[in-house]
């Protein structure tokens, strides 16, 4: 067991890593969710099509897929992803900076894989909005935007907490297949870094990798819980 | 809420407004395509035919032996779904009746005992409830990635080894089933507590209980909770290239490795998996209607499963699991 205590750096450091690519992929998946989303209920049919193209190809793909697509497809490109080299943001996620630009791939990766997922939570809780309220904003002479914005949105929010949860959640599970995509350092990849490279013993190593994921997942889904069933009961 | 309430039904100036905007919105798109995407592409010389011929061309000399491989692949991806849906199918529903005996054994109090014999058999059973939440949580909360890679490195560790496939096999049943276990269960739960006590009355076991009453009208109102599930599984199997499971991932790679034509390759696989998972999610979609009119006509009551499996139904067709 001396391993959890003499490698405890290794494993924070994973923990740290695997936290900031999941607080940066969750903010620009967050971001990019509510843009397709938006597109997928506006009034103009083309938007609507790219909308519903978008996420039904990005939930059908593997996100084994997609990071193989941002891992060669960019660099053919003629793209290393510099401008996700925020000035000010990169001097806290210091590896959105480096010279190798896997963890940008990655993050890439997983914003567009997880948006998909974002935009069907965000349009399950308009479509759990009871017809009337927009039916009666209309009838006020509210716009598609007014109606949207002081109505439809304020009201669908409640019911789009749980499934955007879950899909956060999933995310954080998710971001473990970026180890395996030449991102040094994070739990997964030193997990695999431990116990083949440095031969240290399996149970341990895997008990702390663990660890590190559930501290992510687990108050989270607990969290969720919580909220559902308090809904449950105010409805 | 359907769509139309939110605007009117564009009229005619409107609808010319979007024509016109649609087409130059195209017209842009393709410029800023043809500069930004083709245009580096082809300098690179990624349209050549030397990368795309192996896989469209069929007088290419690679082409059938290309084709044959990522046959094959598919077939041991599609080997490893079905297996690992087989099997966490069975793992997950019995998991949840293992669960459900466990929490009505909870309320029991054992009376017509010794005092510690009846204490024995309370602690007991909470132990044992209390043992099964904590693997469920645990498995739920780890990535499927870092479960199939514990499995593989694991097992050997202990002196079992084991092909590939059932590594991948064994490490997606263990995070579905119980997945699929937390889905039925809460159905079974959600459904009204008139059945509980109907089977009850009629003096049906606490497992009959289940097995004839319960379970059956689990499966039924989450359906098609359970095959979104089953795409989530087909998904992950493109995991298996961690462990160099053939599957199709990996075969794509040893063709890159050949012909070093990455983009292609990564291309048509995509497209392969595209068009199963699509065709699975439009079953998903087809079963619901089809569940919501079976129940309309036998004059139940509606289907509509209740608020909080509702919310859960969103949550599993919205999360991958994603890939997890």
């Amino acid at each position: 067991m001396s391993v959890l205590i003499d490698k405890f750096d290794v494993f924070a450091g994973g923990f740290w890593l695997t936290l900031q690519i999941c607080l940066l992929a969750a903010i620009g998946a967050l971001i990019l969710g509510a843009i397709v989303a938006v597109l997928r209920i506006s009034p103009v049919p083309p938007l609507r099509a790219v909308g519903t193209a978008y996420v039904n190809m990005f939930r059908n793909l593997p996100l084994t897929v997609v990071m193989f697509f941002a891992a060669f497809g960019l660099p053919a490109l003629g793209s290393n992803a510099d401008f996700l080299r925020i000035p000010g943001l990169d001097a806290i996620f210091s590896r959105l900076g480096t010279d190798l630009p896997y963890f940008r791939f990655a993050l890439i990766a997983l914003v567009l894989y997880t948006a998909a997922f974002v935009c069907e939570a965000l349009r399950s809780g308009v479509n759990a909005v009871p017809a009337g309220q927009a039916e009666a904003a209309r009838s006020l002479g509210l716009t598609f935007t007014q109606n949207l914005r002081y109505v439809v949105l304020p009201q669908s929010w409640k019911a789009s907490v749980v499934p955007l949860g879950s899909v956060i959640i999933a995310m954080i599970k998710n971001s473990a297949l970026v180890g395996f995509f030449g991102v040094v350092g994070d739990l997964s990849q030193s997990a695999d870094q431990l116990t083949s490279a440095e031969g240290h013993a399996f149970v341990p190593v895997a008990i702390g990798i663990s660890i590190g994921y559930l501290i992510m997942t687990v108050p989270l889904g607990a969290l969720l819980d919580r909220i559902e069933k308090r809904q449950a009961v105010a409805r | 809420m359907s769509q139309s309430v939110l605007y009117d039904v564009p009229g005619p100036r409107q609808r010319r407004i979007t024509l016109i905007g649609s087409i130059v919105a195209t017209i842009a798109v393709l410029i800023g395509a043809y500069f930004f995407v083709y245009r580096p592409l082809d300098e690179n010389g990624q349209f050549s035919m030397e990368l795309w011929g192996p896989l469209i061309d069929p007088s290419n000399e690679n082409f059938s032996l290309v084709w044959e491989r990522i046959g094959i692949g598919f077939g041991n991806t599609l080997m490893a779904a079905v297996l690992a849906i087989a099997s966490s199918l069975v793992v997950g529903t019995l998991l949840a009746v293992l669960r459900i005996q466990l929490k009505s054994l909870t309320a029991r109090r054992f009376t017509g005992m010794a005092a510690p014999v009846t204490y024995l058999l309370r602690g007991l059973s909470l132990f044992l409830a209390a043992l099964t939440r904590f693997c469920v949580e645990v498995f739920r909360g780890l990535p499927v990635v870092i479960t199939i890679f514990f499995v593989a490195r694991g097992f050997p560790e202990f002196g079992i080894s084991l092909s590939t496939l059932t590594y991948l096999v064994i490490g997606l049943t263990i995070y579905n089933s119980v997945v699929i276990a937390e889905i039925l269960r809460s159905g079974m739960e959600g459904l009204p507590g008139g059945q509980r006590e109907a089977a009850a009355a009629i003096g049906l076991s606490p497992l009959q209980t289940t097995g004839l009453i319960l379970l059956p009208q689990a499966f039924r109102i989450m359906l098609p909770a359970l095959i979104s599930q089953l795409v989530v599984v087909l998904k992950d199997t493109s995991l298996g290239f961690i462990i160099s499971y053939e599957e199709t991932l990996n075969i794509g790679k040893q063709i890159i490795g050949v012909l070093n034509n990455p983009i292609p390759v990564y291309i048509v696989i995509g497209v392969l998996f595209i068009v199963v998972n699509y065709s699975l999610s439009k079953l998903a979609q087809y079963v619901q209607g089809r569940l919501a009119r079976g129940r309309k006509t036998a004059d139940t009551p509606t289907a509509a499963p209740p608020p909080a499996i509702a919310a859960a139904l969103g949550a599993q067709s919205t999360a991958q699991s994603g890939a997890s």
